[in-house]
């Protein structure tokens, strides 16, 4: 038996959402000023919110999956909190390399995105992210009409170019990027028609 | 160059945080699920099988008898203890930079075997003891700049790598000079699985010219902070050749070979686009990924506690310069 998703348990849903993701931030900013996350706080909370935004991100990518699987849309209605949460924690991220690690050298940050592939990539996904966070309100989405869906299906290029960014920014082999690699595509691949018939059809006979 | 703000305040107590907090930090979040996946994938034994309720035995160093060498001594301000010991480039244990302080305190370095061999006239052995009392042990304070950018200023002890090589005298035709770490896959996780080793062939391997390694300032280190070596920076016998990236000065040091060609070392195998043999620190070279114009000196401190400067060339040990007149340093980089 599948979870029931009734307005009260989005209520829930989006209260656990937001605490967890506040205390994190909370939390982490609290041990880098009080120095307790090692020896180089600024590299450790560079780090930590960029995992957050690309967790946050899977997560939002595995919403209409689940809406689909359990054949119950409301699932839909935490999507946007998860989304703005992922653009949060980028937010974030990129605050923290230009204040903390440049020291507001924006000369640097302007030759870093030009001339570094990875930062480049990085920096193309937050505009992104940036695009969808802005157009996310429920007003924009009736202004913008049939191009909303249109502008906000950049989500999947943005996780491809996010994930790229992951994986250049190490410096030799390490598993962890590539995991998180399998998993996008994982996640995009239930987007694909004949995945999903595969995938969510059976539990479609089921519930008949 | 500039000054880091921390100069003159002396580090208290205070300063340092109490390991079993940090330690607790790191065991709090994993059990919350939230350190990324392949990060659990990725801890080795030794650090999951970590309980709560007690320490891990800790690797003991002792204090060295040793001199202070006035002729080194930088201006900069020294990184603190409890950085440099907790922030290590150490794949044997881990590429996670808190991973070689977790998991290398089992690390057994006593019986230890340093050999000089190849084109040496006397091969040596020096055995554990030996290490310490060959030669006299000075402190040397230098500035230890990183291929990633960052940096720090550690008291290292130690003697300079001529007087060793000089005892086995190298024959006419050694040209170069190899070094090789210890290769123990058993105390060295990252030795067992590539997926902890950074994909790594081991043992790790480094190489200087000859000319470079009799430096006066190339310095063999036997300790830190007027200690021996704690494991995680490299224990019980490191190099140091302070006017190259870190990976350089390879730790944990098993065999020293005068060759006639030029040895391998480790990077420049796995990434030959990006490290090559030199390394020498050089603001106007790149690393293809991220310029080397200007580094973060990890001083003391949290968030506030680094400060970005500029690189100075040959990370400011000027008098190298002329061991490289005739090298053209962006090619040979």
């Amino acid at each position: 038996m599948i979870l029931r998703v009734t307005p009260k348990s989005i209520v829930q849903l989006k209260i656990v959402i937001h605490v967890t993701n506040l205390a994190f931030i909370l939390t982490w900013y609290y041990w880098a000023f009080t120095d307790a996350l090692g020896a180089d706080p600024v590299k450790a909370l560079i780090h930590f919110t960029g995992m957050g935004a690309i967790n946050l991100l899977l997560l939002t990518l595995l919403v209409s999956p689940i809406a689909r699987f359990t054949r119950q849309p409301q699932w839909i209605k935490i999507r946007r909190l998860l989304g703005l949460y992922s653009f949060t924690w980028a937010v974030l991220h990129l605050s923290n390399y230009v204040v903390f690690d440049l020291q507001l050298a924006f000369d640097t940050l302007l030759e870093d995105i030009i001339k570094r592939p990875y930062i480049t990539v990085g920096f193309s996904a937050f505009l992104i992210l940036t695009s969808l966070a802005v157009t996310s309100p429920r007003a924009m989405q009736r202004t913008l009409g049939k191009r909303w869906q249109k502008l906000h299906n950049l989500i999947y290029p943005a996780s491809l170019l996010v994930i790229l960014h992951f994986i250049w920014s190490v410096k030799s082999f390490d598993p962890e990027p590539i995991l998180y690699a399998l998993l996008l595509l994982l996640m995009l691949s239930t987007r694909f028609k004949v995945v999903q018939q595969r995938l969510f059809s059976k539990s479609a006979g089921r519930q008949k | 160059m500039a000054k880091l703000k921390t100069v003159d305040q002396p580090l208290t107590e205070n300063n340092v945080t109490s390991e079993s907090l940090f330690k607790n930090r790191r065991n709090i979040l994993k059990s919350m699920g939230f350190v990324g996946a392949g990060a659990l994938l990725t801890t080795p034994q030794s650090s999951t099988a970590f309980s709560l309720f007690g320490d891990d035995p800790q690797f003991q160093t002792r204090a060295l008898p040793h001199k202070k060498n006035s002729n080194y001594i930088a201006s900069d301000a020294i990184t603190s203890e409890a950085k440099a010991t907790s922030y290590n480039n150490f794949y044997e244990f881990g590429t996670g930079k808190d991973d070689p302080k977790d998991n290398a305190q089992g690390l057994t370095v006593d019986p230890w075997s340093l050999i000089v061999d190849g084109e040496v006239e006397k091969p040596l052995k020096l055995d554990y003891d030996a290490l310490y009392n060959s030669f006299d042990i000075e402190e040397r304070i230098y500035r230890f700049r990183c291929v990633e950018a960052w940096s720090m200023v550690i008291p290292w002890l130690g003697f300079p790598l001529h007087k060793l090589l000089n005892k086995a005298l190298p024959t006419s035709k050694a040209r170069y000079v190899a070094f090789e770490t210890l290769y123990r896959p058993e105390e060295m996780p990252g030795q067992k699985s590539r997926f902890v080793g950074g994909g790594i062939d081991y043992p790790y391997v480094e190489g200087l010219r000859l000319d470079e390694a009799m430096h006066p300032l190339t310095l063999m280190s036997v300790g830190l902070y007027g200690k021996t070596l704690p494991p995680q920076n490299g224990a019980p016998i490191r190099l140091v050749v302070p006017w190259k990236y870190g990976f350089k000065s390879i730790k944990s040091v098993v065999r020293i070979r005068l060759t006639s060609t030029q040895p391998a070392n480790t990077w420049n195998i796995l990434q030959p686009r990006e490290y090559g043999f030199y390394a020498n620190v050089n603001p106007k070279v790149s690393h293809p990924r991220w310029s080397q114009a200007t580094e973060r000196r990890l001083g003391s401190g949290g968030l506030l506690g680094s400060q970005r400067i500029a690189t100075q060339a040959f990370n400011g040990y000027s008098e190298v310069a002329s061991l490289y007149k005739d090298l053209d340093l962006s090619k040979y980089f």
